[in-house]
């Protein structure tokens, strides 16, 4: 059977907004994710909310290769959101990443364009920890000085992939990194360097 | 319903979705007020709705209030620092009923403010969320009609035309003229439109620990700039961005150093200058401090 979706739909999915606006308005400040949600593996609860409250028929959404190999995923996401799912994640409006390990490089994904920056692709990412206050060192808007957050598992030469996407600004993707319970926020505008 | 039940919390008008808005919609302002942090000072098209209130009064500042809002949070709403004008009194009320979140007039107390043309006087804390009401967002719309072209102005980061233009009212007055919509430059990259502030405001919006949202509900655009970013009023080296002086401090309450309005009180012409800032004027005044009283 379908898993269900928020059970108030209206206020948990403004409060899961409201968790990864201040997120990305804050870099590196971890905020809570109570998802409720049970949604079938290999997605995450928070995953799951962060699609359930952004994504609809408007946005095509790319699921790494763990999450595509479980047609119940597909089903569920398709279900409670409407969004077209695609296998291109230049077209890809959000693209979900269970393994962050395996994440294909961030220039396959959709930067947007010179006079419409905003037509880039928000990657969402399933971490095991996020832990603020130690590890990489972020600057920019939404930092009062600097910050330090520590995550893992991490895409391969995260750091340098963060480095290029900083250099293309405006254009990039913007990161929503999540862990059980947490979420926090990397868009192109913050600088990250190794500790 | 009595004016006194509409401002009570937790009392919302039946048949109404929460905050007015259909989630679909929320959904599709959430999204552009995400890219909008991103990429501090670019403005982000979005599918502005129909309000039931005009163009003019707020509708941009409205849709962004009502995607943000939840049951927890405390609003006011302001026009020109006042909390009992018309445009105030009727978006706090719209909200009041539409979603019945508690409002209050306090800026301290507030955890969303939405405004027409003011910042508070009272700075602004971590966590709160401050949402502009503006007419013309881009700020180089007067002096490039084509948005195909102003794309492209800001796409090369070319903003030449906009000191050419603080340029010709030095040649012209002596001086920057430029009193409101003072154009300032975000993160160091884009050129943004304040929304019709007085400059006066200009220096509170740069490093603020508030979240500041734009929303142009006509021109369907939606802007921000996140907490702890640098915002500068664009100048000259030997014409350095200066703000409007005040020679006499609030008649009611004796601020000085606080955006002051010219309020006729007959006839004959007699002013007094007050606080534009009701709430910080009571607050000052419940406080013990008066100000002469007198009319000018």
């Amino acid at each position: 059977m379908l898993a269900p979706g928020f059970a108030d739909p209206v206020h948990d999915a403004q409060g899961t907004f409201r968790a990864v606006m201040d997120a990305l308005a804050r870099p590196g400040l971890p905020r809570r994710l109570e998802a409720g949600l049970e949604p079938p593996a290999p997605l995450t609860p928070e995953l799951a909310a962060i699609a359930l409250a952004l994504t609809d028929a408007d946005t095509p959404v790319w699921l790494d290769a763990g999450l595509a190999a479980a047609p119940e995923v597909a089903a569920y996401l398709r279900f409670h959101t409407g969004a077209p799912l695609t296998d291109d994640p230049a077209r890809a409006a959000f693209a979900l990443i269970r393994d962050p390990a395996r994440c294909p490089p961030f220039v396959r994904f959709a930067p947007g364009t010179p006079a419409y920056p905003d037509t880039s692709t928000t990657l969402v990412l399933a971490l095991d920890t996020i832990t603020a206050g130690e590890g990489l060192r972020l600057t920019g808007p939404g930092i009062d000085g600097t910050t330090r957050i520590a995550l893992a598992p991490l895409p391969e030469r995260f750091v340098g992939q963060l480095a290029e996407n900083r250099a293309g600004f405006p254009l990039g993707i913007d990161l929503i990194l999540t862990a059980p319970g947490r979420v926090a926020g990397l868009p192109r505008s913050t600088a990250v360097t190794e500790s | 319903m009595s004016a006194t039940a509409m401002i009570e919390p937790s009392r919302s008008e039946a048949g109404y979705n929460f905050a007015y808005l259909d989630e679909g919609t929320k959904r599709m302002i959430r999204r552009a007020i995400l890219k909008a942090i991103a990429v501090p000072g670019y403005q982000v098209p979005f599918a502005s709705r129909e309000m039931p209130m005009p163009y003019g009064w707020g509708t941009g500042g409205v849709q962004v209030t009502a995607a943000v809002l939840g049951r927890a949070d405390v609003l006011k709403v302001i026009d020109q620092g006042a909390d009992d004008t018309t445009n105030a009194v009727s978006i706090r009320r719209f909200f009041a009923r539409t979603s019945g979140v508690a409002t209050t007039t306090r800026t301290t107390e507030a955890t969303i403010i939405q405004t027409r043309h003011r910042i508070p006087e009272t700075p602004l804390r971590e966590g709160q969320v401050l949402v502009y009401q503006v007419p013309i967002p881009e700020p180089l719309r007067f002096l490039e009609p084509r948005e195909t072209e102003t794309r492209q102005l800001h796409a090369l980061r070319e903003y030449g035309a906009m000191h050419v233009k603080l340029y010709e009212d030095i040649s012209r007055h002596g001086h920057i003229a430029t009193t409101y919509a003072y154009p300032v430059e975000v993160a160091g990259r884009y050129v943004m439109d304040p929304s019709p502030t007085p400059k006066f405001d200009n220096p509170k919006m740069d490093d603020c620990p508030a979240l500041q949202l734009f929303g142009a509900g006509r021109e369907r655009r939606i802007y921000a700039v996140p907490p702890y970013t640098s915002v500068r009023s664009l100048d000259f080296e030997d014409h350095p961005f200066r703000v409007q002086q005040f020679d006499q401090p609030c008649a009611l309450c004796g601020a000085e150093g606080v955006y002051l309005d010219e309020m006729l009180l007959d006839d004959a012409g007699r002013r007094m200058f007050v606080c534009s800032d009701t709430d910080h004027c009571e607050g000052r005044r419940a406080d013990g401090h008066v100000g002469t009283g007198d009319a000018v």
